[in-house]
């Protein structure tokens, strides 16, 4: 399948202040900033975790602890994809009983993959409640689930693909829209 | 990682090229973790049913089987060939037949018969994960070892690995010099002439009979069991001498290097092929080699598990 470039919907600055504005919104919203441990979710969510835990440490001056998710053993659709998806680690090295757990990822979707990390995390023990920190929310919700934080909307059709770009992975940092070609 | 995983079966690591052994051992390194979570589970094969079909005595593979596959929410079944049909005069494949009409998903067996998991990956669907066949191959045990060592090392080419011991009779051995050998190891094969087969050199390895020079310079020294069950057959005057001259003590140690790791397959006899210093000493890594099993068994059969799902 072949994407065309559609549109560029943010740039390094904007992705840089977005997670500057979320970074204060997490504070805001949890007064009890040691409680705080981010998850991110394999792959760009895991950088955008550790990004978003710098800013928390500037702000605050307090180390947040991050762990690293991999919801691939957790995925429901194991069975009908076409290829066995490679496993990655899963690095979660404090214990997350009674922490307030902020789950970070780039692209909110149909929602699944957040189900997955749920499921996941809830079998490291039991956090005094999960937020949902993403940068892109794209809609078309399969599950019910919302975001806590969200960096920004944007309304999208089927055929679309919105691509994060991010400098760690990617060389880059930014956020594309695609259209599939017919 | 280019390679991705095609294979119904594992039956040995003959057939597997060094990128899918990468697979293998990449893969494992992301299972290791779940062993060490308070809830050591995951739901990855919820729904399949794993079958233990054990012809031969067995407490380290049939356990490390039976905790990777229960790991990862599969059913599992144990078949104890004392208490099967076989008992009753019906045949492997016929047993096999009607274990695949149970629908099962995944079976692992050892068999004393070099081969039989091979004749079984043709007869039936189920995924066939060869646990040991005779003197043949015990695939998930090289696996380990190489993950041991690259646990250890960082790497599989260009180290110096010994083997010493019984080789003629051993399915670890095999294994080992295949997986060894295709990520580029360089192999060298230690013991009692009469424990080492013919031409063994065709697969890739250097053979000598004097111990030392095993010792010295090799980065990973793995021991093999002497099958005490086979002593009977005269290949070596006696375990004591075996013991002198073979079997790996604070003495012999002085020729090895200072990072060298000492493995062995398990179980081991103790006073025989290791003594207890070198066994329990701080360079050994042989219970490393058990926790590593789990992970290793976990990664083959979620790796198997995906190709029986595509191809119904």
């Amino acid at each position: 399948m072949v994407f065309r470039d559609k549109a560029k919907i943010m740039d390094v600055e904007q992705i840089d202040k977005t997670l500057t504005r979320i970074a204060h919104e997490i504070i805001e919203k949890n007064k009890d900033v040691e409680n705080i441990a981010l998850v991110g979710i394999r792959t760009r969510g895991a950088f955008l975790s550790e990004r978003l835990a710098g800013k928390i440490n500037d702000i605050k001056k307090k180390e947040v602890r991050v762990g690293i998710l991999d919801i691939t053993l957790y995925r429901d659709d194991l069975t009908t994809i076409s290829e066995q998806p490679v496993v990655h680690k899963t690095e979660i090295d404090f214990d997350i009983q009674d922490k307030i757990i902020i789950l970070v990822d780039d692209v909110l979707y149909s929602g699944r993959t957040i189900r997955c990390a749920l499921d996941a995390l809830i079998d490291f023990g039991r956090p005094q409640n999960i937020q949902l920190a993403v940068l892109i929310d794209r809609g078309h919700r399969e599950l019910p689930i919302r975001a806590d934080y969200v960096g920004k909307n944007i309304p999208t059709s089927l055929k679309e693909v919105v691509q994060v770009k991010i400098k760690e992975v990617d060389g880059i940092d930014e956020v594309m829209i695609q259209e599939k070609e017919n | 990682m280019a390679v991705t995983w095609v294979r119904k079966d594992l039956l040995g690591l003959e057939e597997l090229s060094a990128e899918e052994i990468g697979l293998i051992l990449e893969t494992a390194d992301s299972f290791k973790e779940i062993s060490q979570r308070p809830i050591k589970k995951v739901p990855t094969l919820r729904g399949k049913t794993v079958v233990l079909f054990f012809f031969e005595p067995s407490t380290r593979t049939r356990t490390s089987f039976e905790l990777a596959a229960k790991r990862m929410s599969a059913d599992l079944v144990n078949i104890q060939t004392s208490a099967s049909s076989l008992t009753k005069g019906e045949t492997l494949k016929d047993t096999a037949k009607n274990i695949e009409a149970m629908k099962v998903d995944i079976i692992v067996m050892r068999h004393s018969s070099a081969g039989a998991p091979h004749l079984l990956a043709k007869a039936v669907s189920p995924s066939i994960i060869n646990a040991g066949d005779d003197s043949h191959e015990h695939p998930t045990q090289g696996l380990l070892d190489l993950f041991t060592i690259k646990e250890h090392k960082k790497k599989i080419a260009g180290l110096n690995v010994s083997i010493i011991g019984d080789i003629a009779h051993s399915r670890v051995a095999r294994s080992n010099i295949w997986g060894l050998t295709k990520l580029g190891a360089k192999v060298t094969i230690c013991g009692p002439a009469t424990l080492i087969p013919p031409d063994i050199e065709r697969l890739g390895v250097k053979v000598t009979y004097d111990v030392k020079e095993a010792i010295e310079g090799a980065d990973v020294i793995n021991l093999l069991r002497i099958q005490l069950e086979r002593q009977g057959q005269n290949l070596f005057p006696s375990l004591r001498e075996y013991a002198i001259k073979f079997g790996l003590d604070s003495e012999k140690m002085k020729f090895a290097k200072k990072d060298v790791l000492i493995m062995h397959p398990g179980p081991i006899n103790r006073g025989v092929e290791i003594t207890p210093e070198v066994a329990d000493g701080p360079y050994s890594v042989i219970l490393e080699q058990v926790t590593n099993g789990i992970a290793v068994r976990m990664a083959v059969l979620y790796l198997v598990s995906g190709v029986r799902e595509r191809k119904h």
